[in-house]
């Protein structure tokens, strides 16, 4: 631990000085010459501010992690109970993600596309998930989604059961992770050119073909970054979900409440395992989502 | 294919952007629609694609009313001001893609439409480029498999709006002229909209001159020059002079000048003259007598700024080796001229 905190100092004070004519010659390859100034003091402010906001946190999580060995960490990563916590958070933050990506790119299209009363109102309205405490939402969605709720008691003479049981948990995640879907989709689809539908009509392409043939792909990029974000956002949920989740284990149990119950058990080994497990898994999946995005962005061209 | 544009009204939100738009355009024409901006040119236009419904109006493409027919049902090549390629899709599958989105059973196969898309590019001069994408062409280039995918449904007719209008001054005339070459090979009726006068009459078999939503005149390069119906053609059309005359007995007199004869009745005219059609009188023979404000060289004439007691006239003088200077007393009488009543 000490190692790395005095590797990110070292790292740090070098920032901030500007760098001295020596050094330049040397600094060449790292950063070319600029009409652009403060390249050294940008630079720097930017590395400390990461590193004290999200770099050194996590490098703290990696080392405790590595506390309990490695027979530990496996141990712990495939304890049944565990595994039961990935599938749930990973698979439902998955459909919610996946969900929000048709019904998302939806609503910015209406909300961009279309003028109708209430218009502004509804714009607002998508950023509320942002806004309203998760607690508030997951009593909320609770109420709602329980067995004599307004939505659940639609439900219940079917045998479906939304709250407390894992579908609860989609439900919230969608909630939560709307915004994001929508808010990265509407500016891209109002730059859409008019005239590249227009162009698509008059080559014969009815409505259908035009959407799916030119406009969709166009989005891809815009797309693949909101999934990220509305995934990223999901996996990371708590507050809504475990009013709502009913949170039996193996069954509704979302790895941050597992991780919440392993702290409460003092059992901080464990607690820091299963965090870095859901780290690695995270970071693996935004990565694959990234390139992805890179390279559909530098085939379409649009949103970058 | 004829098009037959009847008695078309165009409203924006009550702004009128058309009054009253009857043309004519006869099959393989070329045709140019020509006016400032806010003339109403571009709508005609979008109009007859079916890209803008008319407020009132028909427009028929030969004995048919397509006044009712969507876009997609017209088969009409358009050409946007900036392309609109599709910019996710390689040349080929952007030349090739009004082919592919016909319905199943007049969809050509793949393989025709490959062969069909490597002879349009062909067409357009393009060949070899078919793998690239939008982006990793100029400015020309596009415009080419802009024009390429509009020929690749075989249109009836081809509509262009301001073809050249993102292109540079020498690109621009080369493709001016070889877009002549490949509509006398084709044989489409084509109409383009255009601002540049220089562009409309080089390239038009006939020039559709607008203005505020009205079309002023249709005519030959010749007719719309040397004939123009109106004040505005006059003026828009290459450089004029406004005098303001009046005729008396038969005769055009400007400040008590006698002009030329003018067979109309008594009363106050205006009088428009080209810079060119002007002659400078020797000394002491009448015309208008003015001074010389600006003298300018330009090739093989002399351009004028001539006051004649307070009203400035552009005149176009041959060079003869005489030195013209400013302050320079002269005298000029017009040769041709055209007269419209005071408006």
């Amino acid at each position: 631990m000490s190692s790395a905190a005095n590797g990110g100092r070292a790292r740090r004070s070098r920032g901030p000085h500007p760098p001295s004519a020596g050094a330049s010659g040397q600094r060449a390859w790292f950063h070319k010459p600029s009409v652009v100034p403060g390249f050294g003091l940008t630079f720097g402010f930017a590395v400390t501010y990461l590193a004290l906001v999200v770099l050194v946190p996590l490098g703290v999580l990696l080392l405790r992690a590595t506390g309990v060995g490695w027979s530990g960490f496996v141990q712990t990563a495939l304890d049944p109970r565990t595994l039961a916590a990935l599938r749930l958070t990973f698979g439902a933050s998955f459909a919610a993600a996946t969900i929000n990506a048709v019904f998302g790119v939806l609503l910015a299209w209406i909300l961009v596309r279309y003028r109708f009363p209430g218009r502004r109102l509804l714009d607002a309205a998508i950023d509320l998930p942002f806004a309203l405490p998760t607690a508030v939402a997951g009593l909320t969605l609770a109420a709602l989604y329980s067995r004599n709720g307004w939505i659940g008691q639609l439900f219940a003479p079917l045998g479906i059961r939304i709250a407390y049981t894992p579908l609860g948990v989609g439900v919230a995640l969608l909630f939560v992770s709307l915004p994001f879907m929508v808010r990265t989709v509407q500016p891209v689809i109002e730059e859409i050119d008019r005239e590249v539908e227009e162009a698509a009509a008059t080559l014969g392409a009815t409505r259908l073909q035009t959407v799916v043939r030119v406009v969709l792909p166009s989005l891809v990029p815009a797309m693949l970054t909101g999934y990220a974000l509305a995934f990223a956002r999901a996996i990371g949920e708590y507050g809504s979900v475990i009013f709502v989740a009913g949170n039996q284990p193996y069954v509704s149990e979302i790895v941050p409440l597992l991780i919440v119950f392993r702290l409460e058990e003092f059992n901080y080994p464990a607690a820091t395992a299963i965090a870095t497990l859901m780290l690695l898994i995270s970071f693996a999946m935004l990565l694959f989502v990234n390139l992805v995005q890179a390279w559909s962005r530098r085939r379409f061209g649009y949103g970058s | 294919m004829e098009i037959s544009v009847r008695n078309v009204r165009k409203d924006f939100d009550r702004f009128p952007a058309l009054h009253d738009v009857s043309l004519d355009i006869r099959s393989g024409e070329l045709i140019a629609l020509l006016g400032p901006s806010g003339s109403g040119k571009t709508t005609l236009l979008r109009l007859i694609a079916g890209l803008e419904f008319p407020s009132e109006g028909q427009i028929f493409f030969g004995a048919e009313d397509a006044s009712a027919r969507s876009v997609r049902e017209r088969n009409v090549g358009f050409v946007f001001q900036h392309y609109a390629l599709f910019r996710h899709m390689t040349v080929a599958d952007n030349i090739g893609f009004g082919l592919t989105v016909r319905p199943k059973a007049t969809r050509p196969s793949p393989k025709e439409v490959r062969r069909r898309v490597l002879e349009l590019l062909d067409l357009v001069q393009l060949p070899g480029l078919e793998n690239r994408f939008p982006r990793q062409l100029s400015g020309g280039q596009r415009q080419r498999v802009a024009l390429a995918r509009a020929l690749a449904i075989e249109p009836a007719v081809l509509l262009l709006d301001e073809p050249f209008g993102a292109l540079d001054a020498k690109v621009r005339k080369d493709l001016r002229r070889w877009l002549r070459d490949l509509h006398d090979q084709t044989g489409h009726t084509t109409v383009f909209v255009t601002h540049d006068q220089e562009e409309a009459l080089e390239l038009a078999d006939r020039v559709v001159v607008m203005s505020q939503g009205r079309i002023e005149q249709v005519g030959t390069a010749d007719d719309v020059y040397d004939r123009p119906a109106s004040p505005f053609v006059f003026s828009f059309i290459g450089q004029s002079n406004v005098l303001p005359v009046e005729i008396r007995g038969g005769s055009a007199l400007f400040g008590g000048t006698v002009l030329g004869a003018a067979a109309e009745p008594d009363g106050p005219r205006r009088m428009y003259v080209r810079p060119h059609d002007f002659d400078m009188l020797p000394e002491g023979e009448g015309g208008l007598a003015g001074r010389i404000v600006v003298a300018r060289r330009t090739g093989g004439s002399r351009f004028c700024t001539v006051d004649l007691d307070g009203v400035p006239i552009e005149i176009e003088l041959p060079h003869d080796g005489s030195a013209v200077r400013p302050g320079d007393r002269i005298a000029v009488r017009p040769r041709r001229w055209t007269l419209f009543d005071n408006a």
